[in-house]
């Protein structure tokens, strides 16, 4: 007997689209409202989130759901943006239509680092902890210094001009609405498919590989194809987030890749809590805003610049105060799910002192 | 005669230069129970680890099913059905008691990522019939009560148990337990031996245990054999076995002779 019949199937597949697109359109009205009343650098930053929702969240597969330590993120990136400017100036390109070829870039960007997530991955997912991480952060030095010694994508000077989305009249979309749509609809791509991976049987194996590589072996699992899946689906949504970045910012630089962009995102996740999603969306926009924002006002009230002071202390307070993260391995409908369950508990204990009660 | 599931012949391990494992040799049909047995350190999980090509052996050969194991790595060892439990527990701790054992039913489900990703009906399709096959499974062991709970905060006694139900969801002919009963009382130990016998029987499997209860051990194993310095001192019946002096002298030592 099945367990499911094939008309509940396909029903539960039509159930699952309307989730993703309504969180999109969501996102994207969000951009048309606050276009009215925030200036360029808000508007910048309303990007950047995004951005970095979206290079948080992949990391996050490779570091806190399959356990293994990759410093390499920035690198992966790199690869994105810069692949993603290059594109953008081809001819052939010319005849999408432009918020289209904006929409489709990031796959380019994405692909060519999940490329580079294969090359590096399949050698180097043989190596543990501190090993991985020496290698991947040796990984994101090169790519770095490449493009510091390629001439033809600006070298040192870096990439200039990039262009950006323009406005779409048609969509009642401006420039910012149309960028801000474009990286909506990649950070809610990058979120539903990373959700559907680590909440769905065959994404088990992930985890499975962080909590006991050797039993995940001796159940079936083929731990270096998990491990190196990994490597790829996080390198392809790093390139997604190095692309969006790219035509944000609209100039690249080498050293904007350093390895201190992948600890900024280490941060995040690490913030937000290993092996959670939601928490890595929570801890982006906060580690995104609070320097950027927050801080800069501080700053501008007193007259002196102690943001990366403050910034600093917050995270050591933080990291104290609550080692996990902000929802450690949960996820916020954990949260939501347990005081639902909780509730239910109390009621039931209300009914069932009634019943006594009464009898 | 039934099928050879295992057949092991000279299987040597050394560790630079200590030989933990000397010329073992076995033999294993579909449906015996055997009894590997021997004093602490005779190299019993060693022999395990070089079935499950955890280790790779120095010398000899082992084949499952007719496949010669040497190339494989323990994830196609699974594959061609056979499976293990682990002496120091090794659930995936932080996962809950349900996932445990989908993790180890995924080699037989037909979806892919990409199925999960964009949920399309084989993935809800297959993913409730792993889910329902590791409810079954569950339910024999008596953990389904359980299936939400996280696995590492389970008492001992329902780990060992979740170690034999997640092994059980590989779909194994042949299951290697290494001390089951370990840390059990002897209840637990007669219920949980009475389970092996049942699901050896439900589900045709051919067992291979390690276990130190000699009670147990006599008692629903048909062959035994015995390990010493990683050399197999004797082998036979449980009746054989009580009565060869030199398995008496391995488990307590010579009787002095003055």
């Amino acid at each position: 007997m099945a367990a499911l019949t094939d008309q509940t199937a396909r029903f539960n597949t039509l159930k699952s689209l309307p989730a993703p697109v309504v969180a999109m359109m969501a996102l994207i009205g969000l951009g048309v409202l606050f276009d009215n009343f925030t200036n360029a650098y808000t508007q910048f930053v309303m990007v950047l989130i995004l951005t970095n929702v979206v290079l948080a969240t992949s990391l996050n597969l490779v570091n806190g759901f399959t356990g293994q330590f990759s410093l390499g993120h920035a690198g992966f990136m790199a690869v994105g943006a810069y692949t993603s400017a290059w594109l953008v100036t081809r001819p052939e390109l010319g005849a999408l239509p432009d918020f289209l070829k904006f929409l489709l870039l990031p796959i380019g960007g994405g692909l060519l680092a999940a490329v580079a997530g294969y090359i590096v991955g399949l050698p180097s997912l043989r190596l543990r902890g501190d090993y991985l991480a020496i290698v991947t952060l040796g990984f994101g030095e090169i790519i770095r210094v490449a493009l510091l010694n390629s001439d033809s994508l600006g070298g040192a000077r870096g990439m200039y001009g990039i262009p950006s989305t323009e406005a779409v009249p048609a969509l009642g979309l401006t420039a910012f609405s149309a960028q801000f749509a474009v990286a909506s609809v990649w950070a809610v791509i990058t979120f539903v498919t990373l959700w559907r991976i680590v909440h769905s049987a065959k994404g088990r194996a992930f985890l499975s590989v962080r909590e006991d590589e050797i039993a995940a072996e001796a159940m079936g699992i083929n731990i270096t194809q998990t491990k190196v899946r990994a490597f790829v689906i996080s390198a392809f949504f790093a390139g997604v987030g190095g692309s969006l970045f790219a035509h944000s910012v609209k100039y690249l630089n080498p050293s904007t890749f350093t390895f201190t962009k992948s600890v900024d995102i280490i941060i995040m996740i690490v913030l937000g809590g290993m092996g959670s999603l939601t928490g890595s969306v929570i801890a982006a926009v906060i580690i995104t805003i609070l320097p950027e924002m927050v801080l800069r006002e501080l700053q501008q009230l007193t007259g002196i610049d102690l943001r990366m002071v403050i910034y600093s202390l917050l995270l050591i307070l933080f990291m104290i105060l609550r080692p996990s993260g902000i929802l450690g391995r949960l996820e916020a409908t954990d949260l939501w799910k347990m005081t639902l369950g909780r509730r239910k508990a109390e009621d039931r204990k209300v009914e069932g002192q009634r019943v006594e009660g009464k009898a | 005669m039934s099928e050879v599931l295992l057949e092991a012949s000279n299987v040597t391990m050394q560790f630079g230069g200590l030989c933990a494992v000397d010329k073992f040799n076995l033999t294993l049909r579909s449906g015996e129970l055997v009894g590997l047995i021997g004093p602490n350190g005779a190299g019993k999980t060693t022999c395990f680890n070089c079935l499950t090509s955890v280790y790779k052996p120095t010398s000899g050969s082992i084949q499952i099913r007719g496949v010669n194991t040497k190339p494989l790595r323990p994830w196609q060892i699974s594959k061609l059905g056979m499976t293990r439990t682990f002496q120091n527990i090794r659930l995936f701790r932080e996962l809950t008691v349900l996932d445990n054992v989908l993790v180890a039913g995924l080699q037989h489900t037909r979806h892919t990522m990409f199925d999960s990703v964009l949920r399309t009906p084989r993935h809800f399709i297959e993913e409730a019939r792993l889910k329902e096959r590791a409810l079954e499974l569950l339910a024999i062991f008596k953990l389904e009560g359980k299936a939400h709970l996280e696995a590492g905060g389970l008492p001992y006694g329902e780990q060992r148990r979740l170690e034999i139900v997640r092994a059980l969801a590989t779909e194994p002919r042949l299951i290697l337990l290494d001390e089951p009963a370990a840390g059990m009382n002897h209840s637990e130990t007669e219920d949980l031996m009475n389970t092996i016998a049942k699901i050896r029987k439900d589900f045709h499997l051919a067992v291979l245990l390690i276990e130190h209860d000699m009670k147990l051990v006599m008692g629903i194993c048909e062959r035994i054999i015995v390990l010493d310095h990683g050399v197999i001192i004797a082998e036979g019946t449980p009746t054989q076995i009580q009565s060869n002096p030199k398995v008496i002298t391995a488990y307590l030592g010579a009787e002095e002779t003055v």
